[in-house]
């Protein structure tokens, strides 16, 4: 500092008061516009999105969230059909990955032995970052050839017949979208339970053992409910990817504009419908109904979010009201 | 070294930060008030300085936009005419038929490609005054199928082919297809229909020609680049679908020419409005292509045509330019590529699978381009 010659070597107490405090509102300033910005940017980024979807809801109406018709040639555009695509593939997605999520997880930060740990974290961390696309790929060349021979007849037979299992086994479809999301949240699920069942008090857990509670005791009442907010949380983002992935899904899920009457059938996203047609989309109100499934699919991943904060809030209470003594 | 000694530079961060929100701002909130307003301003001259001292070889950059269908002719078209031309370069984003008229009518491109022509209506909405549409190149829709031990021997009847993509015959061994193919051992399976799942030219000309043979599939279904398929499955791009196809016994679905040529799938024999079982080739599109010679943008469809040798499922992709150019260096620049595409141009694109355009086309694509004035109001084509 005592070489600057910009800055006074022994100034008054006030001046350097009044430069800081210059310093310090611009400073503030600077933050300010950068928040400013990023709340702009967002309402410009819905406003523009509800802007151009507005000629499909005013065309339409109700019926375009209640319609299973999907036909850009004669302009009748219902998009129920890819709502329900994108939640049947979260659910299956979800389905899977939260048990074994945290089961991988609990196994990561409570029962495996140090060295493990750190490979298998190392290797969880890695999956996460495999781009979609890639997990695209491997769904559609390898996965689904050996669902369509191993996964699909295995699960028609322990369904027996029963209507979910009806239909042609292509391995490709609503079953395949399920598991290929199923693979591509784990790694979100795995890592973020990991660090809330780690971050677990060791007193907590020691307590519970001197108290004469088996390992598996301690895990099931007291790890797993006292990490359970943060569980919710892992949840919540895994969701959020499977609500929203396009590409990987695109791939594999079939792309046909029909309530799947099966978990074999092919189906349709939100996001993939959007991916699919929106180059081409040249036909009156195509392009706008396709801004406005975009709507649709923002305001289901919202809702979404909404729900699981209030879950987390409402657990996150309880579990403060309760404590965590629930040996 | 972080003091609070610079309050001035600080404060000019600051500012420049504000003014990269503003701008930000008004980027993000300018589509939904008007794109028109982005303007015209890609006309881009004279990217080399030296350029200008050959007035014959004005130095220029022409963008256009528009159809994936093209996209491997042009990238090699244009890189073959950027060889003796060096004073040009075109830049063509594949971004689909529908973009690539959005950003030609917002005036963003030079010129938009697209495998649908427009409509008067729609051409009524550039910004640019009026639009010319020209032919450039050609291709054809082969139906692929993967039935083991059966190669390219399948043949199929127009009214059969619909029936398949309207779901009315679902297994391979249904007594038509048993009749056509009395050869062919058609196993006891079920027919699994593709279809292409993104929206795209190859779909509209297949659509167009069902319609064309089936009442059923023209008041179902109907002609358009996205469909509401009656059945099957579908997949992204030809090489989706043919991926699919390749990979799943028993299905069927349909390929552009080129993808179908270069990739050696068997393709189906159809049978053409003439009574005459065609195979999808160079020759047959082209027969098909010729059999109309009275093409225009709002009579565009070759599909079913009447030629003898005609393969029945074929279509031209167009590009659209403004009649009036605002710059006449780059408007010359423009026809004068367009020109070259549709005529010595169109022998790279053989050799990647598409149909040469026939002579009487690259004549209609010449007198079209002969439209096209500078501001001035002469033509621009010096042909």
């Amino acid at each position: 500092m005592s070489s600057s010659p910009s800055v006074p070597r022994s100034g008054t107490a006030t001046g350097v008061r009044r430069v800081l405090a210059v310093s310090d509102r611009t400073y503030r300033g600077g933050l300010g516009i950068a928040a400013t910005l990023f709340v702009i940017l967002l309402i410009a980024f819905v406003t523009s999105l509800a802007i151009k979807a507005s000629p499909a809801f005013a065309h339409f109406g109700i019926g375009f969230i209640t319609g299973t018709t999907w036909d850009p040639v004669h302009a009748h555009l219902g998009a129920l059909t890819f709502i329900v695509g994108t939640l049947e593939t979260t659910l299956i997605a979800m389905v899977l990955a939260v048990p074994i999520g945290i089961g991988t997880a609990l196994m990561l930060s409570h029962l495996a032995p140090l060295r493990l740990r750190m490979a298998l974290g190392t290797a969880v961390e890695l999956l996460a970052a495999v781009p979609s696309v890639v997990y695209g790929l491997w769904g559609l060349l390898v996965v689904a050839p050996w669902v369509r021979v191993h996964v699909d007849p295995f699960i028609a037979a322990l369904f027996g017949h029963t209507s979910i299992v009806g239909g042609a086994q292509l391995g490709i479809g609503l079953l395949l979208a399920g598991i290929v999301l199923f693979v591509m949240v784990l790694p979100t699920m795995v890592a973020i339970s990991r660090d809330v069942l780690a971050a677990v008090p060791t007193e907590v857990i020691e307590a519970a053992l001197a108290l004469g509670a088996t390992r598996w005791a301690v895990l099931r009442r007291v790890v797993v409910p006292t990490a359970r907010t943060g569980i919710l949380g892992a949840s919540t983002l895994a969701m959020g990817r499977a609500l929203g992935e396009t590409i990987a899904v695109t791939m594999v899920i079939g792309n046909t504009d029909r309530i799947p009457s099966s978990l074999f059938a092919p189906a349709q996203t939100m996001a993939s419908v959007i991916a699919n047609e929106f180059t081409e989309a040249t036909e009156p109100y195509h392009l706008s109904a396709l801004i406005a499934v975009a709507v649709i699919l923002l305001a289901v991943a919202v809702l979404v979010n909404v729900v699981a904060r209030l879950l987390v809030r409402s657990v996150s209470r309880q579990q403060s009201a309760v404590g965590i003594g629930v040996l | 070294m972080t003091g609070h000694r610079n309050p001035t530079r600080r404060r000019a961060v600051g500012a420049a930060v504000a003014a990269t929100a503003l701008s930000l701002v008004v980027v993000a909130t300018a589509p939904l008030t008007a794109s028109a307003a982005v303007g015209r301003k890609s006309t881009t001259t004279a990217a080399d300085p030296y350029a200008n001292t050959d007035l014959h070889a004005p130095a220029a950059t022409l963008t256009g936009a528009g159809s994936t269908f093209d996209q491997p002719f042009f990238t090699r078209a244009f890189y073959v005419y950027h060889q003796t031309d060096p004073g040009l370069t075109v830049n063509y984003a594949s971004i689909g038929s529908g973009g690539g008229i959005a950003q030609f009518q917002a005036g963003t491109v030079n010129f938009g490609a697209t495998d649908v022509p427009m409509v008067a209506t729609d051409l009524a909405k550039d910004t640019g005054g009026p639009a010319l549409q020209v032919p450039i190149d050609l291709g054809g829709v082969a139906i692929s199928y993967h039935l083991p031990g059966v190669g390219s021997a399948l043949h199929l009847t127009p009214s059969v082919l619909a029936a398949i993509f309207l779901g009315n015959i679902t297994m391979w061994n249904n007594s038509a297809l048993k009749k056509l193919n009395p050869k062919i051992n058609l196993p006891n399976q079920p027919i699994t229909v593709v279809h292409r799942s993104d929206g795209s030219g190859t779909s509209y000309i297949f659509s167009n020609y069902l319609s064309d043979v089936s009442p059923t599939w023209l008041s179902k279904v109907g002609t358009g680049k996205s469909l509401n398929w009656p059945v099957g499955i579908g997949e992204k791009g030809n090489e989706g679908v043919a991926g699919f196809i390749s990979g799943t016994p028993y299905t069927i679905g349909y390929v552009e020419l080129a993808y179908a040529l270069q990739n050696n799938f068997p393709a189906a024999w159809l049978l053409n409005k003439r009574g005459n079982y065609v195979k999808p080739t160079f020759d047959s599109v082209a027969a098909a292509a010729a059999s109309k010679p009275n093409l225009s943008a709002t009579n565009f469809p070759i599909v079913n045509s009447n030629g003898a040798n005609a393969y029945p499922i074929s279509g031209y992709s167009w590009v659209l330019v403004y009649q009036q150019q605002k710059d006449a260096t780059t408007g010359t620049a423009l026809v004068d590529v367009l020109d070259w595409l549709s005529h010595a141009g169109q022998k790279p694109a053989k050799a990647l699978g598409y149909v040469p355009l026939p002579p009487n086309i690259q004549q209609l694509a010449r007198t079209t381009l002969l439209k096209v004035v500078g501001p001035d109001g002469t033509v621009l084509l010096k042909k």
